[in-house]
């Protein structure tokens, strides 16, 4: 069996509530590929990474569907299983460098906390591998930089420890919070090719979360369009960048800058194609309530 | 209103800031030089692009020229008279003609203010009249509903945020206004819905902006004129089709091939 990651049929709530956060969201990612999860701000993308790796604010409930990591069914475990299952299987390379990381510990013990506590390394196993680590994604004095603190560190540079404490324990799945938007373009298209260096030599399924089509079409193989929390579209990227399916994702695509172009003028995604989209949500819920 | 004259005119611009990271335990910070040497000009009602990595300067130079920061060397000539050395007090007839827009709407509009305060309250300090109609006029530039007056900020999603910055800006009826990466932070759609607004507004108000934007992709829309800046030196200054059409610098190019198109054959991938 190639697929690693299935998410079927996941919805989501506010608790309390009856509105769904994500709509009956389905999507498999195999092992060595890339999968990417597009939307606008407050579609439910990051959303899902939450879900899979279970750290979903308290106030969101999932109320139906599955979540199998490497053919296990998460929600079938007890807390400690699913919380040993995850941290084992699977990491996170978050969006904000800054704040991911804790301004007043070294980043060596930053990186080998895990290792130890996670996976019972010895410290000294723990450090060297670290070391190796930060070659791995291109540092060139590791010395240096795991004696240093967060603060001493450029953007580019944090990210790339982030992305090395994601790696550290061998992980089959990676999940991506937009690893790459809060860095200036030179070091994001660095830092893009770093994760798909790695993820191509670990063979790692990713699950690859961005507001930016153009980043996608760099490395996914596959994507989701979402809206208000439902996929509206899934296909492969070759496909889908030659001919969008849906209305949105062809809306989406146009509103996407290209400095190749200077004379279509951006058009945002026009008024009708939302409210077509939303009816289109809104039949969905209607149904969803009645089952 | 054609005029050769540009608005601003800058030569030999040099800035440079104390430096706390290696500040001796007694007595003052060293200076880190921030820009080196710059000469450009503003055309007035023209949009001037200012491109670079982070760390370049390009806000540095943005905030000297509404002058929130003093030259170290050179001069900016705005309308023909030297402000770089003025005092604060020298600068301030000029205050309300020079405006700015930020980054990040959340932070720069205050929580606890309705929007019609945040429009109201420059105008009030500028001792401006019929502030109540002023306000409006405002929100109707940047189209969005009257009775967004009585919201807060958190009411308001990003690209809504955004749009009464800019009307903060426009309800001084600047000459210039600073627009720093007020992109940024906003995802495609309402990306393109602000770049639209704000080329309306430089066509119909007859504003000059310098737009500041790690982006080179967002550029091309709207400047006429770009500076590309590295390490606090102008490494191009072309009107903006030359840019695209041929760089004159390595450091441009680098630039522009960084940019990821939405297509998956894009070669130097």
């Amino acid at each position: 069996m190639t697929c690693f990651l299935e998410i079927d049929n996941l919805s989501a709530i506010i608790r309390g509530s009856n509105d769904r956060l994500l709509r009956s969201v389905s999507l498999q990612v195999n092992i060595g590929e890339v999968h990417g999860l597009v939307g606008e701000s407050g579609a439910g993308k990051s959303m899902i990474g939450k879900a899979v790796l279970g750290i979903l604010p308290a106030a969101v409930e999932i109320v139906e569907g599955q979540v199998r990591l490497d053919g296990q069914d998460l929600f079938a475990l007890n807390p400690n299983d699913r919380r040993r299952l995850i941290g084992t299987k699977a990491a996170l390379i978050p969006q904000d460098p800054l704040t991911a990381l804790n301004p007043s510990r070294r980043i060596g013990a930053q990186i080998t906390d895990r290792l130890v506590d996670i996976l019972g390394w010895t410290k000294h196993d723990a450090a060297n591998r670290a070391a190796e680590l930060l070659v791995e994604v291109h540092i060139s004095d590791p010395e240096r930089v795991l004696a240093s603190y967060p603060h001493e560190l450029s953007g580019g540079m944090r990210q790339r420890v982030l992305i090395a404490s994601a790696f550290a324990a061998n992980p089959q799945l990676v999940i991506a919070d937009e690893p790459t938007t809060a860095l200036d373009v030179t070091v994001q298209k660095q830092i893009l090719r770093l994760i798909r260096e790695l993820q191509l030599r670990h063979g790692t399924a990713m699950l690859f979360v961005t507001h930016d089509l153009g980043v996608v079409s760099k490395i996914c193989q596959r994507l989701s369009v979402l809206f208000a929390g439902k996929i509206v579209e899934q296909a492969d990227v070759a496909q889908f960048y030659s001919n969008p399916g849906h209305e949105y994702s062809k809306a989406l695509m146009v509103a996407t800058p290209k400095y190749t172009e200077p004379l279509t003028s951006l058009m945002p995604v026009d008024e009708s194609v939302i409210s077509a989209v939303t009816e289109e949500i809104e039949a969905a819920d209607r149904e969803w309530r009645g089952a | 209103m054609p005029d050769d004259k540009p608005m601003f005119r800058v030569r030999q611009l040099s800035v440079a800031l104390p430096d706390f990271a290696n500040k001796p335990p007694f007595g003052r910070p060293p200076l880190i030089r921030i820009l080196n040497g710059l000469d450009f000009d503003i055309q007035t009602g023209s949009v001037l692009g200012v491109v670079g990595g982070s760390g370049s300067g390009k806000s540095t130079l943005g905030r000297t020229l509404v002058r929130l920061l003093k030259p170290s060397a050179g001069s900016i000539e705005f309308e023909g008279e030297d402000i770089g050395q003025l005092t604060e007090e020298q600068m301030r007839p000029l205050r309300r003609r020079l405006q700015m827009i930020f980054q990040d709407p959340m932070s720069s509009l205050n929580p606890r203010r309705r929007v019609k305060e945040i429009i109201a309250d420059p105008l009030r300090i500028h001792g401006l009249d019929r502030i109540d109609t002023r306000v409006d006029e405002a929100l109707d530039h940047v189209g969005l509903p009257r009775s967004f007056r009585q919201r807060y900020p958190h009411e308001l999603s990003g690209g809504q945020r955004q749009r009464i910055g800019i009307a903060r800006a426009i309800a001084m009826r600047p000459d210039f206004i600073l627009a720093d990466e007020i992109v940024s932070g906003l995802d495609v759609s309402s990306q393109a819905q602000v770049l639209n607004l704000l080329e309306d507004l430089v066509r119909e108000l007859g504003l000059t902006v310098a737009f500041i934007s790690h982006d080179l992709s967002v550029i091309r829309r709207l400047c006429s004129q770009v500076l590309v800046l590295n390490r606090g030196s102008i490494v191009e200054y072309s009107p903006v089709e030359e840019l695209f059409a041929a760089p004159k610098s390595e450091y441009t190019r680098e630039l522009l091939d960084s940019i990821p198109l939405p297509d998956p054959d894009q070669p130097g991938w």
